[in-house]
């Protein structure tokens, strides 16, 4: 695809976004959204951007009429006004400003879903994008609107083609309308020389309910930013995480909860197993902006510490300004507990397979609140097979 | 304040802490001064006032030149701190007046300002020793004859380091180094009073030491600095409090506290803070635990503008222990910025950190914790707990704990939680005859209330009068 094919606002958008991306500070060491992060990764230096991407699209069969589902370059040339609507309408606050407008100007491809009000699609919408070549860089977006009362699922894949050190730097923009429902899955599974920066923006609106769940398994560094904003009452927004690193790979989480009207509900859940001389970063915020009373935030984080050279930093913040709130937020990290092995010894399970059995278990919270059986069984074999990959 | 609370005027008037209760001040007649704002002629002032030893001296210069060189902590610390003008405090002041053994020997109208902080004169034969400092020099100084004869050394800072040189200056500025904090090198540069205490081995101190602070010149900021060393086997309760008159101008206070507790040593350092409003209150407190050793932190913030503390304690040897329990209100104009830091650097050690708060009317109560287990450790255990009570609907509270571990063989927990009174809890009350200010005031003062049991008798009866009675006493 040609620059000449893209709508003119977009190009326009493409060459702010390069200044700014230039213009904006590599995040340093007194950055605090990027405390205890590994800043050596943010060094792009010989890396080059793909053209375009290889993009795998399964959309089920029996797709309801009015149901858009294309490519993102597709999408802009066809329905150029609804995506200049909800694309990348807010700006990346967590750390990765910079690396947000990258990932505009150098946008590679992706999915645009718009779901028409009232429509519901029942089978996920699945798609791949692939990162190939050395120092090669993909940007990929996933743009899903949900209008009043629809519904759909979106499972976004991230792999490598090869064994080369690839970039993936992946926005999402989840917008789910007044009564809808709007699921998405990213499973990162690159390969462990590559480095992913993923930055989800979620909007729920009036009695709406989202949920965004994101599997680590793959890449040698990876950066997630998870940003929800509930701005209608009667919002409720799931934030989902499994995290399953090994050897040297290091997942690096900011989470921000933002309840800006009353009556607003938001959980999240994020479990993280950790092997050899993996290391984790959690850092979350739950913002109750003034106002906003009768506000509902959980947010909770938990480490399994599965070997002694593994490292767990956890921030878990709030900030409150509104009265009549429930919040809670938890943070743990520890090794599985003695009892529970001791217990499935009795059972005659080896202490290895008692050991796997415990994580497997402690992983499975998270994801099954999914409720979804399909989008339960594509995460569970997605752990499964890191599981096999672990010696 | 919404629709929908059940907070009116008048409970709001009622678990409102009447803080002009500490407005009191009396007829300043210094003798030394060093005037405003702070040059390397302050330093060299206040040093040949106290005839500071070189090494002080040396020590002090470095430290300003810390203190220059190091920023305001921006990056994550409140705006408000922009708002100290360096240039309008007054670095040191000092009637001149000699540390007085003998109660006799204190002035008169000092003796009026302890009689209206209302230290009664029968606690003060019950406690072992009195270190009350008014302004920067301490005026009043009694330390029971048995204790100066099991060896415990008792003194303010000053003769501390000129008396006791070859205890004090060991451990002098290496729990806290000069340049660990904007703040702690201002202090460094320009400290005055504090005490120095020195427990000798195996001794266990009954009655806890005492020391009350007082501001009395406007514009005045006060940096004591207060080294404890509790050699092994020993064991002290310290107790610090503060009340502050009242002025029209923000006033600085900058104290640095450094605890040591040899082996299997005890320290218990407890701190009720009630500045007035319009002090910033930026207090450096650390301690280093040695094998079984313990230091705990029972620290309650009530007053000042904007309190900056986290108090610390590095768990150096096996089996350490550390404890910071910790009470703020943050009312209307506050903000209270405290939590604690728990820097675990040996096997076995064994952390908790226990915080409320309280945030009133307008005011910003914040949790701001670290915890850092490192590599090649086993057996540590951190336990977190940050409950926060919202009395009103445009109350704050903030919770950034940061949490580190290394390795599978320690356990850390953090939880927090934020609530309010329920409205069933004041119905239930109401409905026997109790006043919605009275109900509202049990209810705070039952969320706090297994903390303050952690406050020995002498101050949860000063707690009781900070929070407790004058939360009730204003009602209807």
């Amino acid at each position: 695809m040609t620059t000449s094919t893209l709508p003119q606002w977009f190009a326009a958008a493409q060459q702010e976004a390069w200044e700014t991306y230039q213009s904006l500070p590599t995040p340093n060491r007194k950055h605090e959204t990027w405390r205890f992060s590994n800043l050596k990764q943010l060094d792009f230096d010989g890396i080059q951007f793909a053209a375009t991407e290889k993009l795998d699209l399964e959309v089920p069969a029996d797709l309801p009429a009015g149901v858009i589902c294309l490519p993102l370059l597709e999408a802009l040339e066809k329905h150029s006004d609804l995506v200049e609507k909800y694309f990348m309408q807010n700006a990346a606050e967590l750390g990765s400003a910079k690396y947000a407008a990258l990932h505009r100007a150098k946008l590679t491809n992706g999915l645009f879903v718009y779901v028409p009000a009232n429509v519901q699609v029942e089978k996920p919408i699945k798609v791949t994008h692939t990162v190939a070549g050395k120092n090669t860089a993909i940007c990929p977006h996933t743009l899903i609107v949900t209008e009043t009362g629809a519904k759909v699922s979106v499972v976004d894949k991230f792999v490598s083609a090869d064994e080369e050190a690839g970039i993936c730097i992946a926005v999402n923009d989840l917008i789910a309308g007044d009564n809808s429902e709007l699921n998405y899955v990213a499973i990162q599974d690159l390969n462990e020389q590559s480095r992913m920066i993923q930055i989800n923006d979620t909007t729920v609106s009036r009695d709406a309910r989202a949920k965004a769940f994101t599997l680590n398994i793959g890449a040698a560094w990876a950066r997630n930013e998870a940003y929800s904003r509930m701005i209608g009452e009667g919002a409720h927004s799931d934030m989902l995480s499994v995290g399953i690193p090994y050897g040297t790979q290091q997942y690096d989480q900011r989470t921000y909860q933002h309840h800006a009207v009353p009556h607003t509900y938001s959980d999240l859940l994020y479990k993280n197993t950790l092997y050899a001389n993996s290391k984790s970063v959690f850092s979350g915020l739950i913002l109750v902006d003034a106002g906003a009373h009768y506000t509902d935030a959980y947010q909770t984080c938990r480490n399994l510490m599965m070997e002694d050279t593994t490292e767990a930093n956890s921030m878990p913040g709030l900030e409150i300004n509104a009265d009549q709130v429930k919040c809670s937020h938890g943070s743990t990290a520890s090794p599985i507990n003695d009892d529970e092995i001791s217990y499935l010894l009795a059972r005659g399970i080896r202490p290895r397979d008692a050991r796997r059995l415990i994580a497997k278990g402690f992983s499975a919270e998270a994801y099954e609140r999914l409720k979804d059986a399909e989008l339960i069984d594509i995460v569970h074999d997605a752990i499964e097979a890191k599981f096999a990959r672990i010696v | 304040m919404s629709e929908t609370s059940v907070i009116d005027q008048e409970t709001h008037d009622a678990i409102d802490v009447d803080r002009s209760k500490g407005d009191f001040s009396y007829p300043e007649n210094h003798k030394f001064d060093a005037g405003v704002g702070l040059t390397e002629a302050t330093v060299d002032y206040i040093c040949d006032v106290k005839s500071d030893p070189d090494w002080v001296r040396e020590f002090r210069h470095k430290a300003l030149k810390t203190f220059w060189d190091k920023p305001n902590p921006t990056h994550w610390a409140s705006k408000e701190l922009d708002e100290i003008d360096f240039d309008k405090i007054r670095y040191y002041l000092s009637d001149g007046a000699r540390p007085k053994r003998s109660w006799d020997d204190v002035p008169d109208e000092i003796k009026e300002t302890f009689e209206r902080l209302g230290v009664p004169e029968q606690e003060r034969a019950f406690l072992a020793g009195v270190e009350a400092q008014y302004d920067s020099e301490a005026a009043y100084s009694n330390v029971k004859e048995e204790l100066e004869k099991d060896g415990v050394i008792f003194v303010n800072s000053a003769e501390g380091l000129k008396e006791h040189e070859e205890i004090f200056r060991p451990w002098f500025g290496k729990v806290i180094p000069t340049g660990d904090n904007k703040y702690s090198a201002l202090n460094s540069a320009v400290f005055s009073g504090g005490s120095f205490i020195y427990i000798p081995k195996g001794l266990k101190v009954k009655h806890p030491l005492q020391a009350y602070f007082r501001i009395n010149s406007e514009n005045f900021g006060q940096f004591e600095r207060t080294l404890i060393i509790a050699d092994e086997g020993s064991e002290l309760m310290y107790m610090e409090g503060c009340t502050a008159p009242k002025f029209e101008t923000s006033t600085l206070h900058s104290a640095v506290v450094e605890l040591v507790a040899m082996k299997g040593a005890k320290i218990q350092y407890v701190t009720v803070q009630n500045w007035s409003s319009n002090v910033f209150n930026l207090v450096t407190k650390r301690g280093i635990a040695h094998e079984d050793a313990e230091i705990r932190w029972i620290d309650c913030n009530i007053g000042s503008g904007l309190t900056m503390k986290y108090p610390g304690v590095v768990m150096k040897g096996e089996r350490a222990r550390g404890e910071v329990i910790s009470i703020a209100l943050a009312n209307t104009g506050q903000s209270q910025d405290t939590g604690a830091k728990m820097i675990h650097a040996a096997d076995n050690t064994t952390s908790n950190v226990v915080s409320k708060s309280i945030s009133v009317g307008e005011g910003r109560s914040t949790y701001r914790g670290q915890v850092h287990i490192p590599k090649h450790l086993k057996g540590c255990k951190n336990n977190t707990e940050c409950d926060a009570l919202l009395i009103n609907a445009n109350s704050c509270t903030d919770t950034y704990p940061a949490i580190t571990v290394r390795g599978n063989k320690h356990v850390t927990q953090h939880e927090a939680s934020v609530s309010q009174v329920s409205e069933d809890m004041l119905y239930y009350m109401q409905q026997r005859g109790i006043s919605e200010g009275a109900a509202m005031s049990l209810a705070v003062n039952g969320f706090i209330n297994d903390l303050a049991q952690e406050f020995p008798m002498e101050y949860s009866v000063e707690l009781k009068r900070l929070i407790e009675l004058e939360m009730e006493g204003s009602v209807g």
